[in-house]
């Protein structure tokens, strides 16, 4: 229970800075939409693939701003002594780990309903498996945000942060990427059978890494 | 009694530097405690390592009866530390970054009230965000948060940096005040004369060893727990 309540605690500080700076919701999500309005201008002449890309388009709007949300999660756990703040304060570890998983799926989430209004938008695509369609994004949200959260951490106190997280992470979630683009595109086509065997791999990703963050997570708070 | 901290022949390492090379030091419950020495003489790297902030590679290092050698991750719950750095987010209030860090180490509602209001920050400050406030004003932020927190040993580098005059009165009130009530107190300032108003003891450390241990006026006039020697 009290990795749960420290979880909790974390959780609720990060939702309080996004409330105060507007991160998020000023820059992150702005960014996914321009992202998606910038391939529709590259893919505008041939309508038809663009809406067959949708699925693709989407996830790796949803990766781009992921990265943007990451940087700006763990800059604040890398400010004036937070990491010795941390260490000291008697937070279990993992439950900081699971905080912090936690506030980039919530915002992420609200990313991704903005972004699936934009490719209906922008690209006229609806989809046909609503079902589908959610436990895909949770599922596939929990994976990236436990693999973000752990290279983040790690890339937390080194000055070339920036730039290493996208090189560190982008690799590891590639079998997100393939999993969500096609669990999605099944949704989208009115053929969700295969669908439900890439939401399988999705929850099998998300929960090896939320087990690796919670037993490696102390190790990393360390070096960082 | 053991005594809070117990080094002897404690040597650390900052990367391959030895920053503390043998150091021996006994503080007793109850002891205010001041190191002093030049700039690199190791006081700051004492501090990290009674926190378990530094790993203690050789020699002995007990601190609150936890075997820093073996695990100093228990010890760190049980001291406050008043680094250079605050400690604080940028971006959260005053009052959200003291409930925050007091919460994590479930200190009651009212421990916060009451640092808060003993620091002067439970007025027009309290809703003002950290990355706003002035050096000495973000000073007393931390100090509220270790306030808030009651640790069992402080351990304070430099706790008059920044502050005013009446910041630097309280910083000695708040020492006093932390002892009466049981905990032990090691502070690092180059201001010698006030910090020996409010020790017990000085300790001088140098070229990451400690080479000399005198009583203060503020020790003669008054008497801690007695310290348990090693011999």
């Amino acid at each position: 229970m009290s990795i749960l309540r420290d979880a909790g605690l974390i959780l609720g500080k990060d939702l309080r800075l996004e409330m105060r700076t507007r991160v998020i919701a000023g820059q992150v999500v702005p960014f996914g939409l321009l992202v998606l309005v910038l391939f529709a201008f590259a893919l505008d002449p041939d309508r038809r693939v663009l809406s067959e890309a949708t699925p693709g388009l989407f996830w790796l709007a949803v990766l781009f701003s992921t990265l943007l949300a990451l940087q700006r999660a763990f800059e604040v756990e890398a400010g004036d002594g937070v990491p010795d703040a941390l260490r000291l304060s008697g937070l279990d570890p993992a439950g900081i780990f699971l905080g912090k998983v936690a506030g980039l799926v919530v915002h992420m989430l609200v990313l991704e309903i903005v972004l699936l209004a934009g490719v209906t938008l922008f690209y006229g695509t609806t989809p046909h498996a609503a079902l589908l369609l959610v436990v895909t994004c949770l599922a596939a949200t929990a994976g990236l945000a436990a693999v973000g959260s752990l290279y983040g951490i790690l890339s937390a106190g080194m000055r070339v942060r920036d730039t290493l997280l996208p090189l560190l992470m982008l690799p590891v979630v590639a079998p997100v990427l393939i999993s969500a683009t096609q669990a999605f595109a099944a949704a989208y086509r009115q053929a969700s059978g295969s669908g439900w065997r890439w939401f399988g791999l999705l929850v099998v990703f998300a929960l090896l890494y939320l087990v690796i963050g919670m037993v490696a997570f102390e190790s990393l708070l360390e070096e960082s | 009694m053991e005594p809070v901290v117990n080094f002897r022949q404690a040597v650390c390492l900052l990367g391959r530097f030895p920053a503390l090379a043998g150091v021996d030091l006994t503080v007793g419950a109850g002891e205010i405690v001041l190191l002093a020495g030049p700039n690199g003489a190791g006081k700051t790297t004492v501090l990290r390592a009674c926190a378990g902030l530094v790993t203690v590679v050789d020699g002995e290092a007990r601190v609150l009866g936890v075997d820093l050698r073996a695990d100093p991750r228990p010890v760190r719950q049980r001291v406050g530390l008043l680094g250079h750095s605050s400690g604080l987010y940028a971006d959260l209030s005053v009052a959200e970054n003291v409930a925050f860090w007091a919460r994590a180490g479930r200190s009651r509602p009212a421990d916060v009230d009451a640092a808060m209001a003993r620091l002067g920050l439970d007025g027009r400050l309290a809703g003002v965000a950290v990355g706003r406030l002035s050096a000495g004003q973000r000073r007393r932020v931390a100090l509220a948060v270790l306030v808030a927190r009651r640790p069992e040993l402080w351990l304070l580098d430099e706790p008059h940096a920044a502050l005013d005059q009446q910041g630097r009165d309280l910083v000695d009130s708040l020492m006093g005040d932390a002892v009466a009530a049981g905990a032990t107190v090691l502070v690092v300032s180059h201001e010698l004369d006030r910090a020996s108003s409010v020790a017990h003891r000085t300790v001088h450390l140098a070229g990451g060893t400690s080479v000399e241990t005198a009583g203060t006026a503020a020790g003669a006039g008054s008497q801690p727990h007695p310290v348990e020697l090693v011999p």
